[in-house]
């Protein structure tokens, strides 16, 4: 056995900190180690080579390179022992930056000790290590989306257009997601609309996407290359092959409701399409509103109107199973419920409005056709007052963070408002503005400068009723003045929170979230749009707050992922699997009880001549996630995960413990 | 006091008017103040008052000593990113007052204690109403 160990000083991260020469002394004198060095920045071209190299020339059988943390640079340095015929799992790194020079800057003598201790114990591991092959497991080539916004929609068709079969799942009865809602967008004022629905269409008549709508995902079983799906469609209660969005069941229907997609500012009928544009074009009867309930018809107005007879008071959920590879997560995002802004009047006062209630009143096909009228009295407002971090940046109302897309949407709609009420005031409360877009910062300064829009830097601390108007107290503090404002309408920009059902979709996929719900990305610079789960990829304002062009670009990232996943042969598994010694299990079952992704299976051994036969437990390695969770109850240690065998962490461990 | 906001914006539109500035187009970076000479002596700073201006806030505006004080030295304007020529917006506020007022706001007598260079003389000159 030859180990080299080769420790990197990554610039001063870690050499300002750390005795990088005593470690290279000290390690040089560790047990089979032939070789130990110190370089400045190990994962750069002559860092890879120096490794290789030495690989080469002292003929290593085992590597220990002294770095970042793995998160970082695992496969780039695999890639490179790997360049030389040495199997990537004879490799081990030991983190003495993060857990050593990072968090002990302030005592590089213990930092030395602790680093001088890991790269012992990693030496210790990779002495027992044994090389792994990657697991080849069959790859089906089609693909789910979830979340029919513009992330999904674009994913759908960047990957349909690469030749592959798309399921395209949303959970409202019509594509758009919340980019139908809007009226022009930022910063170009195109009208959303405009550019939205041929894409919807596109998608709905691509020879390759299965467009799924009013349905959710139920469950998901399986792992990359192999996911079982299966997806309930809730009842329309209209025959979708019949259904031609003629409308005459809807001009006959006698209950008005308010309808979601205008934010409840407008009224739609029992029996319903979101919106004129909505693909797919088919009606949708909402049972809850509906007079007849599932077992008692006594209104049968649509029924009798309908001239292809597409109606069906007596439609069942529907579970659709389908197989795909891979699955890209792009359910979008919700805003944070205004009632939770008391300060400002949220939920209280009809005339406080989300930034997306506005957007419909602006809409030319929202509920006033695009006449800015206040909720209350339908009155056209002359003076609006827009609060900008409404619940953002905001860490006591749970949302410490900026949600990115509604300083630009504020001046959007100021602007717009300008438009359509020119004698009309416009007000906005900012405590930043942040404009960091191509063209952006020039559309703020255009809605400040042309518009005349006044702009106060201050959080609104209160807005309350006098008489018709909404009494609006903040402050300037550019001028350090506080200031009052009689407004007839305010609208809150409030925080971006993720869709509701995320966690539990989360869950599903066995995917992570963020403290506040949000997904999360393996890393935001390396892996930005793959999720900790393999196979599951994250798209859109799913992942984090975003505006359209972020969204549209992520989108595509994602779909490329997809594709270069779907171009291989077969999909690769990490080997990091568990095994299981026959002559040492029992059969007890013990693990087969504590797996948490079932991969573990209990059977009986062959017959064999004379002798009894035993039960004992089999791993399903394309299912098994090398968790450890079996390795940590059996009694026996009769399973072990490769790469991380009982043998090799009682020795990392002892290594650690033990003074030299 | 709470300063009421709502559109008063005659005496921002005739100081537009005189000075030919876009009140609007400051986005209040300060740059002005910050290089002022005479900043130090003043009751609101070069930037507040176009603030005052953007804010309708016309009483606190025409009771400030700043405009009086301004040398029309016009660095404001020199080094302003924007564009925005504070110069002639301070002179478009005196105008305005001088005019409607008719009455001097500085004293001939306090000038003459001190030596000043040319260019405040003479922009001094431009503060009286005769
Ligand atoms: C008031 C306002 C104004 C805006 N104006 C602009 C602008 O002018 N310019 C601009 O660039 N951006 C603007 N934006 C931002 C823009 O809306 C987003 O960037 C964009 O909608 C994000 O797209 P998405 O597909 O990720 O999410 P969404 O639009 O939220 O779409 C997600 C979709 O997934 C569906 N879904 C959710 N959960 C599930 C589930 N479990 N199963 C199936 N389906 C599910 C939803 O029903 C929805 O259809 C604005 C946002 C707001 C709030
Ligand atoms: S985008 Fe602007 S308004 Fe929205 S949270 Fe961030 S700073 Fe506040
Ligand atoms: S330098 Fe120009 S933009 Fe900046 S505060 Fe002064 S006038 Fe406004």
């Amino acid at each position: 056995m030859r180990i080299g160990v080769f420790i990197c000083h990554c610039g001063k991260n870690i050499a300002g900190v750390v005795d990088v020469k005593e470690l290279v002394e000290r390690a040089s004198k560790l047990k089979d180690v032939v070789y130990a060095t110190d370089y400045v920045y190990l994962c750069s071209e002559p860092g890879q080579k120096e490794i290789q190299e030495k690989i080469e020339e002292l003929e290593l059988t085992h590597v220990v390179i002294a770095a970042c943390s793995p998160k970082m640079h695992a496969t780039t340095f695999a890639r490179a022992v790997k360049g030389v015929g040495l199997n990537p799992y004879l490799l081990e790194i030991a983190n003495i930056r993060e857990h050593c020079s990072w968090v002990h800057h302030d005592k590089p003598e213990i930092a030395t000790e602790k680093a001088f201790r890991l790269i012992k114990a990693a030496v210790a591991k990779v002495r027992l290590a044994e090389p792994l092959e990657p697991i080849k497991v069959p790859l089906t080539r089609k693909v789910l989306v979830i979340g029919g916004g513009i992330a999904g929609i674009r994913t759908a068709l960047d990957i349909a257009n690469g030749g592959f079969e798309v399921y395209l799942v949303e959970r409202t009865p019509s594509l758009g997601g919340h980019m139908a809602q809007l009226s022009e967008t930022f910063p170009t004022l195109d009208c959303s609309a405009c550019i939205l629905t041929p894409l919807m269409v596109e998608a709905a008549h691509h020879k390759n996407i299965h467009v799924i709508t009013y349905a959710e995902v139920k469950n998901i079983k399986g792992i990359i290359g192999n996911f079982k799906v299966t997806i309930e469609k809730k009842p329309r209660y209209v025959i979708p092959e019949k259904c031609t969005g003629c409308g005459d069941c809807m001009d006959v229907c006698p209950v008005i409701v308010p309808n979601e997609f205008d934010q409840g500012l407008g009224a739609r009928k029992a029996i319903y399409v979101p919106f004129p544009q909505a693909v797919p074009l088919v009606y949708t009867l909402d049972l809850e509103n509906c007079l007849n309930t599932q077992k008692l018809v006594v209104c049968e107005q649509c029924y009798k109107a309908c001239g292809p007879r597409a109606i069906n008071y007596l439609m069942e959920p529907q579970e659709i199973e389908i197989e795909v590879g891979a699955v890209v997560i792009a359910t979008g995002f919700d805003l944070l419920p205004i009632e939770n802004l008391k300060e400002y009047g949220g939920g209280k006062y009809p005339d406080v409005v989300t930034g997306l209630e506005f957007e419909r009143l602006l809409s030319a096909s929202g509920p006033t056709g695009g006449v800015v009228r206040r909720p209350s009295d339908g009155k056209i407002p002359k003076r609006v007052v827009f609060i900008q971090c409404a619940g953002s940046r905001d860490p006591e109302h749970g949302c410490p963070y900026c949600s990115k897309i509604c300083c630009m949407y504020t001046a959007k709609q100021a602007l717009l408002y300008k438009h359509v009420v020119p004698d009309g005031e416009a007000y906005v409360f900012f405590i930043d503005v942040r404009a960091a877009g191509k063209r952006y910062e020039e559309f703020v300064q255009r809605v400040m400068g042309e518009e005349r829009i006044v702009y106060l830097r201050g959080k609104v601390s209160k807005v309350f009723q006098r008489e018709d108007k909404l009494v609006v107290w903040g402050a300037d503090t550019i001028s350090g003045m506080a200031v009052e404002i009689e407004a007839d309408m305010v609208v809150l920009a409030p925080a971006v929170v993720p869709s509701k059902g995320t966690a539990d979709l989360a869950k599903l996929l066995k995917v992570s979230v963020d403290e506040f719900g949000f997904l999360s990305e393996v890393h935001p610079k390396l892996r930005p749009v793959e999720s900790v789960s393999p196979g599951v990829y994250l798209a859109g304002a799913a992942q984090a707050p975003k505006d359209i062009s972020e969204t549209a670009a992520q989108a595509s990232a994602a779909a490329s992922k997809v594709l270069s996943l779907l171009s291989q042969k077969e999909a690769t598994l990490e080997p990091i699997v568990a095994h299981v010694d026959k002559e040492l299990c029992i059969g007890c079952g013990l693990c087969w009880k504590a797996c948490p992704f079932k991969a573990i299976t209990m059977v009986r051994e062959e017959k064999r001549e004379g002798k009894k036969r035993r039960r004992y437990a089999k791993v399903e390695e394309a299912v098994c996630q090398g968790c450890g969770v079996c390795m940590a109850i059996c009694e026996k240690k009769a399973i072990n995960v490769a790469g991380f065998t009982y043998d090799q962490l009682s020795a990392q461990v002892k290594a650690l413990l033990e003074d030299e | 006091m709470r300063l009421v906001l709502k559109r008063q914006d005659d005496l921002l539109k005739k100081v537009e008017e005189i000075s030919g500035e876009n009140v609007f187009a400051c986005y209040q970076c300060g740059k002005c103040s910050a290089g002022c000479p005479m900043s130090t002596e003043m009751d609101l700073l070069p930037n507040q008052v176009i603030r005052l201006l953007q804010l309708g806030a016309n009483e606190q505006l025409l009771d400030c000593r700043t405009i009086w004080l301004c040398a029309s030295c016009f660095t404001c304007t020199a080094r302003c990113p924007k564009g925005v020529s504070l110069t002639r917006l301070m002179e478009g506020v005196r105008l305005v007052l001088l005019r409607t007022t008719k009455e001097d706001q500085v004293s001939p007598k306090e000038m003459e204690k001190e030596f000043l260079p040319q260019v405040a003389l003479i922009s001094a000159l431009r503060k009286f109403t005769t």
